[in-house]
């Protein structure tokens, strides 16, 4: 027995303690994630209880499935749940842009170009969302440039911001060119790393550039493509809080009211903590779901999980 | 073999054409404000302005460069993102090291610890409560706390440590004695500059651009960030200099508030795309270390 535990902690001494100082370097980064990522989880029980500031977290009735069933049969639930998914949809529908974009970079046959157009392409980037739905909203004012160009061209001018039917395009359209340079950076490299011999080998029995595309870098990049589909799907239900805010007006909110947005406005904004964060948590669980099942899906698919 | 056929060629013509749209397509906008940004507001609203910059001015870049918001927005949000990267390497660069040694029990478990929080949070509300409840709220240590780790960066640290250190490489080092203190400062540093410099631009980058932080956990208009007094001047049409008393200056404010806009916007992404074309490959470097599948 005793010569099990001194096995035991001579193994424990040899992997363990002889690297002390690499759990050092894990620990402040340790504490962080559990204070600030885990602590939270703790305060998802108040989506379950009537919770008010004074009286604490610990102090405050549960309510069980209270604020659940207040959000469910609430007159615009479905309407929140709808705005969300179809701007996800949408979204999700732009997935191959940045493919495209990097099979134009990779075939524009003039080098200077080809490199401008990538690192430029790519700039956008690095425009904050603030600075990018402050240009969006002036250009499609009605006095913007947009309504200019519309006006030279012998239309009337549209004030595209106030009308819902335009919001989830400009929404759509600002969010591609925000980041289609930066997303199609992966595919580039990927195209550039499909072996030429392939391609000679496809000239010399005669394919032109769209067969060689279609039949030669599309198969091989293709697992890049479906990892990061992947990743895509799982992010459905998480569509960003700050640009659908930043865009938001009175005029278009039957559209632009998504749940995040809804969370905040009910949770900071009325002080509603305990409605906000089961809706919050409503949310959360969809799209941990969704994730898994993708992973799930793309693991039977492809052989390979995200983790 | 420079034999090209006549499908090929009108395929070079048709990408290069298509490619030269892409770049207009992206270049266009920001052009535009450039050149509106110089002009007065008037030629911008009657659509004189397209190509070139019509009845130049300066006033726009005064008006904004006379607010204190804006002043005061750049100042916070300079020390916010220096606090954010030196925090953010300090979180990121030793852990993401530690975390790529084979060695290392337990690693599987705290890579799944950190990778969960990616996937599940707790949301905008339980984490606003925890802030208040630990008093952090209105603290400008709050801004720089709530960008300094990144589960992803982190991430990509990881995957470019196990790439390029070699585990014979401590091994040796080991045998001569060297310990893992000495072993990082004075061999995995000195070997790292590249992906020091990609997660400090990346930690920078996102702290100068946020401004949900802001929103969420200050108060106080003398610690908000640049991006909160932007979106107050581009977006909540708080234009500069309209607390003024003087009709006459509010009047001008009036005038030329499209102006002051685009004048606003060059001044927030000035020193973005300044510095862009010198960190440009630390980015994609970045991403390319990212995309390998850790």
């Amino acid at each position: 027995m005793q010569a099990r535990a001194s096995i035991l902690w001579r193994r424990f001494k040899k992997n363990v303690l002889r690297n002390w100082t690499l759990y050092l370097f894990v620990l402040p980064s340790f504490l962080y994630i559990t204070i600030f990522h885990y602590g939270p989880l703790y305060g998802i029980q108040i989506a379950f209880r009537n919770y008010k500031p004074a009286r604490g977290i610990w102090n405050s009735p549960w309510v069980g499935l209270k604020y659940f069933e207040k959000f469910l049969t609430s007159y615009n639930c479905w309407e929140l749940i709808r705005n969300t998914l179809i701007l996800s949809f949408y979204e999700l529908m732009m997935f191959p842009v940045p493919i495209v974009l990097a099979l134009i970079i990779h075939y524009t046959p003039i080098r200077w170009l080809r490199k401008s157009t990538q690192s430029i392409t790519y700039a956008p980037y690095f425009i904050s969302v603030v600075v990018m739905c402050g240009m969006l909203t002036t250009f499609f004012s009605s006095t913007g440039i947009v309504n200019q160009i519309i006006k030279i061209l012998g239309g009337n001018a549209i004030d595209f911001m106030n009308y819902e039917e335009y919001w989830r395009p400009l929404y759509v359209g600002s969010g591609v060119w925000r980041t289609s340079g930066y997303n199609a950076v992966i595919y580039i490299a990927a195209l550039a790393g499909v072996s030429p011999e392939l391609h000679e080998a496809a000239t010399v029995d005669g394919a032109n550039r769209l067969q060689r595309i279609w039949h030669i870098d599309i198969p091989s990049i293709l697992p890049t493509i479906v990892i990061l589909l992947i990743l895509r799907c799982g992010r459905i239900m998480s569509i960003g809080f700050q640009k659908a805010y930043l865009l938001q007006n009175d005029l278009n909110l039957g559209v632009s009211e998504i749940i995040s947005t809804y969370v905040y406005k009910m949770g900071l904004q009325k002080g509603q903590y305990s409605l906000s964060t089961a809706v919050g948590l409503f949310n959360n669980i969809i799209n941990f779901l969704l994730v898994i099942s993708v992973n799930k899906i793309s693991s039977k698919l492809t052989g390979s999980g995200l983790w | 073999m420079k034999r090209k056929s006549k499908s090929d060629m009108v395929f070079d013509v048709i990408v290069t054409i298509i490619c030269v749209l892409c770049l207009l397509v992206v270049l266009y906008p920001i052009y535009f404000i450039f050149i509106a940004s110089f002009s007065s507001s008037s030629a911008v609203t009657s659509g004189k302005v397209i190509l070139l910059p019509k009845e130049i001015t300066f006033r726009g870049y005064e008006m904004v460069l006379e607010d204190p918001r804006v002043l005061t927005g750049y100042k916070n949000t300079f020390i916010y993102a220096i606090g954010t990267t030196i925090v953010g390497l300090c979180l990121t660069i030793p852990a993401g090291y530690a975390l790529s040694r084979p060695d290392f029990v337990g690693r599987k478990f705290i890579l799944k610890y950190y990778v969960f929080t990616m996937y599940f949070s707790g949301g905008m509300i339980p984490t606003y409560i925890l802030i208040r409840n630990l008093n952090m709220i209105d603290k400008g240590l709050t801004v720089i706390l709530m960008l300094s780790f990144s589960v992803h960066n982190l991430l990509v640290a990881r995957t470019f440590f196990a790439n390029t250190l070699p585990q014979e490489l401590w091994e040796a080092a080991e045998i001569d004695g060297c310990t893992n203190g000495r072993y990082f400062f004075e061999v995995v540093i000195p070997l790292s500059g590249a992906i020091i410099a990609v997660i400090a631009l990346y930690y920078c980058v996102a702290q100068w651009n946020d401004y949900m932080t802001s929103l969420l956990y200050l108060n106080t208009q003398s610690k908000y960030s640049l991006q909160m007094f932007l979106r107050d001047i581009l977006l909540a049409s708080k234009s500069v200099a309209m607390d003024t008393n003087d009709p006459e200056d509010m009047l001008e404010a009036m005038k030329i508030a499209q102006t002051i806009k685009y004048s606003v916007a060059i001044v927030a992404i000035l020193p973005m795309m300044v510095l862009y074309p010198f960190l440009q490959r630390y980015f994609v470097k970045g991403v390319m270390i990212g995309s390998i599948k850790g």
